[in-house]
Order: C-alpha cells, then sequence, then structure tokens
C-alpha cells in the first residue's frame, strides 16, 4: 500500500508549477513510474500534482516550418501510431512501441517517459544507495548484470528510456515550464550523469515540468531506425539499444547521430560511432567500424561485459538496416 | 475531512469550500488573484479523510468516497463490488486488473481511482452481452483459452481492446495485443486462439 498523500488536480501548468513548489510534492502525468515509485516506497509523496487533464499539454502536431510538437502528455502509443511520426521520424516510432506493454503505451507519457526513475533494482529496493542520498553503490560490487558500461560514477544505472535515444538522435529540443519560468533546451541536454548530479537523472530544477517536444523537420535523405536487444521477445527494458539518424545524399553519410540506450545513465552519443558514418556509404565495412567505434571506452562490471559484443552486433545491425531508404 | 483554511507555502492560497464537499478545496495558483478573466482553480483532495468521487463504469455512474492514494483497482473490487478485475503484481507487470478507459487497455492497479474522474471505465462485467457472454468471453471458453483462470479477465480486456482498435488482428498482432498480460498456467496458444475466433464472431455479429 502507498502512503498517505493528497491529491491535487492541476487545471493548467501554471497551477502545477505553483503546486509543486510544495515540500513532498510529486508530479503525475501518466502516473505509471510514480505509483511504482510510491508503492515500492522509493520515496513517499506528501502530494501528488496531477497535469494528465491539462489539454494545452497533450497532442502531436506539425508546425509551419515543417517541426512536429509533441506534448508532453502525449502516450507512447499515440506516438507510435501517428501517421506523421511514423512517416518522418521511424526511429522514435519503433522506439516509443518497443517501450512496455500495450497498457503502459495507452497510459505512459513522453514527458514522464523522459523523466523516469531507474530501474536499478537497488535503487527500487530497500537500500539507501548513492542515488538516495546514501554512501554505497550497491551494483558496484552487486549484481549488476543490467547496469552500465559507459559513465557511471559512484552510481551504474541506465537511463531506462527507449524514446530519449531516439529524441536525441532526432536532435529534439524540450520545453519546460517552472517559477522562472519557460526555457527550451536540446533532449540531449535534459539527462545528466551521475558526477554531475548523482541524485537525480535530469537537469530539471525543482518544480519544473516538461511541457512539450519539438522534433525539427526531416532533412532530406534522412534515415532512421531504432533496435532494441532484450532479454525476452515480449515486453522488457532494453539490454542494449541503438538509435541512429543519418541523412544519406549522394550514396554517402553526409550527417549521423547514433545514441546508445541501455548502456549509459544517460542516452549515450557516441561521436565516435557518428564519425565512422560520416563522408562513408552505408556498407558491411562502415557498419563495423561504427560498432568499434561505439564500444571504445567501455568499463563493463563484474555480471555485464556480455553488453560489449551486444552493443557492436546491435549497432552493425541497425547501421544496415539504413542500406536502403 | 477538515476544510479549514490554513496558510500555505509557495504562494497557494486555500479556502474552504463552501457547502463542503468533504475534503476538497480550492486554490488559486500564484499570480492568478489579479486577473480580470476568471481562473480556474486547481482541485484539491486532502490526504487523511474521504473526498467524493464520482465515477462512470459499465455505463453506470458511481458516487463515493475515496482517500487519494486508493487505486482505481481497489475502488472497482472493494468499494463497487465489481470482483472480475483482478489483482496480481500490482505493479504494472501481469496485466491481470486490465480495464478500458475510455475505451483503451489500461492497468487499474497503476491508476488512482481519482484519475478516472471524467472517464468512461469498462470491467470485465460490462462487456457482457445483456446476461450471455460477450463475443470474446464467449471465444474463450469455446478455445478452452485458460486452466486456473486467474488471469482470464485480463486478458479478456486486453482482447476486448485490441479488437476496438483493430478489428481483424494478425496472428503476430494479437501477440502484440496481450503482451502486457501473463499467464502463469501457459495457456497462451488457446488464448491467441480464441482472439482469432472473437475477431471472427465480432465481424460476423
Amino acid at each position: 500500500m502507498m502512503g498517505s498523500f493528497s491529491y491535487v488536480r492541476a487545471g493548467s501548468v501554471k497551477q502545477a508549477v505553483a503546486a509543486l513548489a510544495h515540500d513532498g510534492a510529486r508530479l503525475h502525468a501518466g502516473g505509471t513510474d510514480l505509483l511504482g515509485c510510491l508503492r515500492d516506497r522509493v520515496f513517499d509523496a506528501g502530494s501528488v500534482v496531477s497535469i494528465s487533464g491539462i489539454e494545452e499539454l497533450g497532442g502531436i502536431a506539425a508546425l509551419s516550418g515543417g517541426s512536429v510538437r509533441i506534448g508532453a502528455l502525449a502516450t507512447l502509443a499515440e506516438i507510435a501510431s501517428h501517421p506523421l511520426i511514423r512517416e518522418r521520424y521511424p526511429v522514435l516510432a519503433e522506439a516509443a512501441a518497443s517501450a512496455a506493454s500495450p497498457q503502459l503505451r495507452n497510459q505512459g507519457t513522453i514527458g514522464g517517459n523522459l523523466c523516469q526513475r531507474p530501474r536499478c533494482w537497488y535503487f527500487r529496493g530497500d537500500f539507501i544507495c548513492t542515488r538516495k542520498g546514501g554512501s554505497l553503490c550497491y551494483a558496484f560490487d552487486g549484481e549488476n548484470r543490467y547496469h552500465c558500461i559507459f559513465g557511471g560514477d559512484g552510481c551504474y544505472i541506465v537511463h531506462p528510456s527507449d524514446a530519449a535515444p531516439a529524441l536525441v538522435a532526432l536532435d529534439a529540443q524540450v520545453s519546460i515550464a517552472g517559477p522562472g519560468g519557460s526555457r527550451t533546451i536540446a533532449v540531449e541536454d535534459l539527462h545528466i550523469l551521475p558526477k554531475q548530479d548523482i541524485r537525480r537523472e535530469t537537469s530539471l530544477e525543482a518544480g519544473e515540468i516538461v511541457t512539450e517536444i519539438v522534433v525539427p523537420p526531416p532533412r532530406a535523405g534522412l534515415r532512421s531506425t531504432y533496435r532494441k536487444v532484450r532479454e525476452r521477445g515480449s515486453w522488457d527494458f532494453a539490454l542494449v539499444s541503438v538509435a541512429i539518424a543519418a541523412v544519406v545524399a549522394a550514396g554517402k553519410v553526409s550527417a549521423a547521430r547514433v545514441v546508445l540506450g541501455g548502456v549509459a545513465p544517460k542516452p549515450w552519443r557516441s561521436i565516435a560511432a557518428e564519425a565512422a558514418l560520416i563522408g562513408h556509404a552505408i556498407d558491411e565495412s562502415a557498419a563495423m567500424r561504427a560498432a568499434a567505434g561505439a564500444v571504445e571506452g567501455a568499463q563493463p562490471l563484474a555480471q555485464n561485459a556480455y553488453k560489449v559484443p551486444l552493443l557492436r552486433g546491435a549497432l552493425e545491425e541497425a547501421v544496415m538496416s539504413l542500406a536502403r531508404p | 475531512m477538515s476544510t479549514h483554511g490554513d496558510d500555505e507555502k509557495g504562494g497557494v492560497s486555500r479556502r474552504g469550500f463552501l457547502g463542503g464537499v468533504a475534503g476538497f478545496i480550492g486554490v488559486t495558483a500564484v499570480g492568478s488573484t489579479a486577473e480580470a478573466t476568471p481562473v480556474p482553480k486547481a482541485e484539491i483532495y486532502e490526504a487523511s479523510g474521504l473526498s467524493k468521487l464520482t465515477l462512470q463504469v459499465n455505463g453506470r455512474t458511481h458516487s463515493l468516497l475515496v482517500e487519494p492514494r486508493w487505486t482505481l483497482l481497489y475502488v472497482l473490487r472493494d468499494r463497487l463490488g465489481l470482483t472480475g478485475t483482478k489483482p496480481g503484481c500490482e505493479r504494472g507487470e501481469c496485466g491481470a486488473c486490465t480495464v478500458l478507459f475510455d475505451g483503451v487497455t489500461r492497468y487499474s492497479c497503476m491508476t488512482l481511482a481519482l484519475e478516472a474522474e471524467g472517464h468512461e471505465i469498462t470491467t470485465i462485467e460490462g462487456i457482457m452481452a445483456g446476461e450471455a457472454l460477450g463475443p470474446v468471453q464467449q471465444s474463450f471458453a469455446d478455445e478452452d483459452a485458460f486452466q486456473c483462470g486467474y488471469c482470464t479477465p485480463g486478458q479478456i480486456v486486453a482482447v476486448e481492446g485490441l479488437l476496438r482498435q483493430n478489428a481483424s488482428p494478425s496472428i503476430d498482432e494479437v501477440r502484440e495485443g496481450v503482451s502486457g498480460n501473463l499467464c502463469r498456467c501457459g495457456a497462451y496458444g488457446h488464448i491467441f486462439k480464441a482472439a482469432m475466433r472473437a475477431a471472427a464472431m465480432k465481424q460476423v455479429s
């Protein structure tokens, strides 16, 4: 049973931001991650501030200029099935479709998906780990087969989102409202590493909420894909995943963004993999060089060295799937 | 139940709600007091005590008192007596508690009851055809699509939700459509057959 909390049904972003100023206030969009955390007593809530009824935060629509606005409350199911997303940004539609189960995709929002808490079993369990203000990362010397191979530092979570690597690959922007007004940043800059702040996964300040995401217009020749590897065919979190958005002109890659999921505390952009693709045709040798580049610098823990070859293979497959438009 | 007007931090003012729905208080957001146009108020439901909630379930309107932390699953079973919806994992993984929320499948264990206000909820009891079984229910019986039966209501509601979105799914779409519902007896083969049969039955009827 969850602990007691009061419930605030916000009618506007302004009301939500005001209500979030109270100690112990927690934001509720779809609620799938929040209720899991409250039930597991990862944290308690003094109040739950629900934004689920704020209409202006929903919807998916093309903007003048060719970009697409995705409201923070757009569900993963809406994103996965929306014709604009499927046509222009396959990487995002595929990532959204690969997340969770049909029921959770019907309820879970893109804003919540970006801001969900880690799945580390020590964090979710009864351990006061570094992320919860303790002095130990129990995964470091413990059960760490699902933990990170990049970017760990006192905490070895992976970011669990499928949509986040896709949005970073597409160079999407995220708008944030808070007590100090509104701001817009790259999704790439939303997530942070333990060395920046071990207690949180995003750069959101207290009382700030994600209001919308804007994906830039697809460039001519854009090819994109999401490749997710999980332990079973049915719904599961990624062991590793690869999001690629590449622009192909005259048979060669002119621009590319390669972003890895399931391997780091945040969506992990691989500049080395991108460099291996840019200027080359998409073929097996480019794919192998990109895969080799992607695993450079990996630092596996005792139980997750398998992620290195798994990531290489997933990246090679993802690159090769883009060989034809 | 108290609706006393205590001072609040963060610029949110509280006033008792006259005529008092229990535990229900209006607040005005920061900076909105000076505006000419009326600003709708956020609604607060107090942690202690019970608040009034109106739910639409299976076409009927229910008025009841709830705590904010109560899930839709708990309210359906323990307050409304609709025990067809089953508690399983109670953490959004097994699907036994699946209901339709505005016609779309959703886990009632991961939904606060207060979140359901203003939405149409359909449970396993609501997809009967009068006193008779609905087509999906009948198909599950015909195909022997269960062993212990505990996950069955959730499986049936998942298939009902799938067929409302996709009237003639492929077998792969059926597999995906019920992928959020676990069956510990492993009756999946029969469940998939039942779903295909239900699609055919619905198209005839």
